[in-house]
């Protein structure tokens, strides 16, 4: 039961074959006995969850049951949860009992769904490893020494590890897509603006979106269907109709423009990755799709770029923690400067610290031209690249990291060699288009992870190509051994 | 851009964060290797490039100036470290006469 997709479990739930509670009570189980391997959860919810399962059962009783009512998730720590903590793996926020919920929250209980808790990440979603946390590292299932990317990294685990069936991520540079594909699960970046923002704890906010992670991108798209949409507390949120994600899944890729950027092929990807791409691909070309070669000549240029826009974004963001009106105080302030700075630095981790002072130092006078103007016409080249590309093809495929998933604490003295682990990722949100990441097969017994990039709004789009590949391969289905 | 010490300290203030000695060692190497990394930048030639600071051309919305929010201050001072008849508290700004 555990192995089942979102899609079949709420098969067998509509077939009385399982109640809401009993497929909780499964889940809360798997959780506690084999999450002190992971550490994928920072909270759980166990009463509460149960306690929706029953009204979901009821609802259903009363034959008012939607396609996820019922249906166990997770939330990433960086969603408000009212009444629950939510800390977004940081000491400064380890005392916050949220007094609203995100909007993505409300949606997906809106639409029935069962929350089992709350997973861990990079602090402040900061990180591509999920060994920023406060509560400690997730490790990967698939190789406990190894990490399991991030900052969705508890989300990813979570998920790969059957121990919950869905679950939310956000990403910024690549915190779906990354640890998607180094924990072997399907994770979607929707286009910027096509989920709220709203209660999700801001990091970079002209890049931050929220997603699904789940087995398979039929999951993806009943997860997407109720945290999709216009919201009018979100100053950034687009006005326009979500579409039903489900009802385009099958529709033919016949005759499929697929391009692949000679850029995500060459310097620093380990040729078992690039091998195993390159077998994907010839997958789409049995289904019906064609290959041309593009190019995204700026690619390089991404990750200095968000290395000075993201972090500019997260010093003036992460300002609203002063330690006076929520979140971790420090003991005995002697003024107001101490109070702000004591409760910051006891507060904040190492990264979160040299992030806000690169922004803060990329924001201040004299500096400004230099790095933040400079980093967003460079922005404006990534962007004209993409857009150049679709005018030639469809849909851009490619690895969605260089690298398989690599040993805990290998990277950690060197920030930037973990930055460049998002360099096929970040562009994307440079240019707030949607991407997809789905399992393309194994090397080392490690998952390999297949990123899809489509034009603006498209997901219903990527969900189909990504669709028909999951219904020629079984990569998606496989299981790391013990779970 | 290779950062001193001091500029460190400096950077650390605005950003109000305490640094120790052993803090602003750690800190300036790295903050100067990612400021080396990020201008690579200036490889390319960006002149009448416009700067992108939202992927969707999208405008700000508007709205009638009305109130919308409702009165949640208990709420949210529920969760303030330290609060007094509605006010939040903090070490005393302003010194006696």
């Amino acid at each position: 039961m555990h192995n089942k997709t979102i899609a079949e479990l709420s098969q067998d739930l509509a077939a009385k074959k399982i109640s809401s509670v009993e497929l909780t009570q499964l889940y809360i189980d798997r959780i506690k006995n084999l999450d002190q391997q992971l550490n994928s959860f920072i909270t759980l919810t166990p009463e509460s969850a149960l306690h929706e399962a029953k009204q979901a059962d009821a609802l259903r009783a009363q034959g008012k049951a939607g396609r996820l009512t019922g249906i166990p998730i997770a939330q990433k720590d960086i969603f408000c949860t009212q009444g629950i903590k939510t800390s977004c793996a940081s000491k400064i926020l380890d005392n916050f009992i949220s007094p609203y919920d995100a909007t993505a929250v409300q949606k997906l209980k809106q639409a029935g769904t069962v929350l089992l808790g709350k997973t861990n990440m990079d602090e402040f979603a900061m990180g591509s490893s999920n060994e920023t946390s406060f509560y400690g590292p997730v490790r990967n299932p698939w190789d406990l020494d190894r990490v399991p990317g991030g900052s969705s990294g508890g989300s990813a685990a979570a998920v790969a590890a059957a121990l919950v069936p869905g679950a939310t991520g956000t990403d910024t540079g690549g915190s779906i897509r990354q640890p998607a594909a180094l924990c072997g699960i399907t994770g979607l970046k929707p286009t910027y603006g096509r989920i709220s923002r709203y209660g999700m704890i801001a990091f970079a906010s002209s890049l931050d979106q929220g997603g699904p992670m789940t087995r398979t991108a039929e999951d993806a798209a009943l997860m997407l269907n109720a945290m999709a949409g216009f919201d009018e507390r979100d100053s950034t949120s687009i006005n326009m109709p979500v579409p039903d994600y489900t009802a385009t899944l099958n529709d033919s890729i016949e005759g499929l423009r697929i391009g692949l950027p000679k850029e995500f092929f060459s310097n620093g990807i380990d040729p078992d990755v690039a091998k195993t791409i390159e077998a994907a691909v010839k997958e789409y070309e049995k289904l019906g799709a064609t290959i041309h070669e593009i190019h995204l000549p700026n690619t390089s240029l991404s990750i200095p770029a968000y290395y000075v826009i993201a972090p500019a974004e997260c010093s003036s963001n992460l300002a609203r923690f002063d330690g006076v009106r929520y979140g971790y105080r420090c003991e005995n302030p002697v003024d107001l400067e101490d109070l702000y700075k004591r409760s910051r630095s006891e507060g904040f981790g190492s990264e979160v610290k040299r992030r806000i002072m690169v922004g803060t130092y990329a924001l201040s006078a004299g500096y400004y031209d230099a790095y933040y103007l400079k980093a967003q016409q460079v922005r404006g080249l990534i962007r004209r690249d993409f857009l150049e590309a679709f005018k030639k093809v469809d849909v851009i495929l490619g690895p969605t990291s260089p690298t398989l998933a690599f040993k805990i604490g290998e990277k950690t003295d060197d920030p930037i060699s973990m930055y460049l682990s998002d360099i096929y990722t970040i562009a994307v949100n440079l240019a707030g288009l949607p991407g997809i990441s789905i399992p393309a097969g194994f090397a080392q017994k490690l998952p390999v992870g297949m990123q899809l990039i489509s034009n603006f709004f498209e997901e219903a789009r990527l969900l189909n190509i990504a669709h028909h590949y999951q219904k020629v391969t079984d990569w998606h289905t496989r299981l790391p051994e013990g779970f | 851009m290779s950062l001193t010490a001091e500029d460190v300290k400096k950077i650390a203030h605005l950003a109000r964060l305490n640094m120790s000695p052993a803090d602003i060692e750690q800190f300036t190497p790295k903050l100067s290797s990612i400021l080396n990394f990020v201008e690579q930048m200036n490889k390319v030639d960006t002149t009448g490039v416009e700067a992108v600071a939202h992927s969707i051309d999208a405008t700000q919305r508007l709205r009638p100036d009305a109130v919308t929010e409702p009165d949640q201050r208990k709420a949210f001072q529920a969760i303030a470290p330290a609060v007094e008849a509605g006010l939040y508290l903090v070490p005393k700004v302003i010194e006696d006469e």
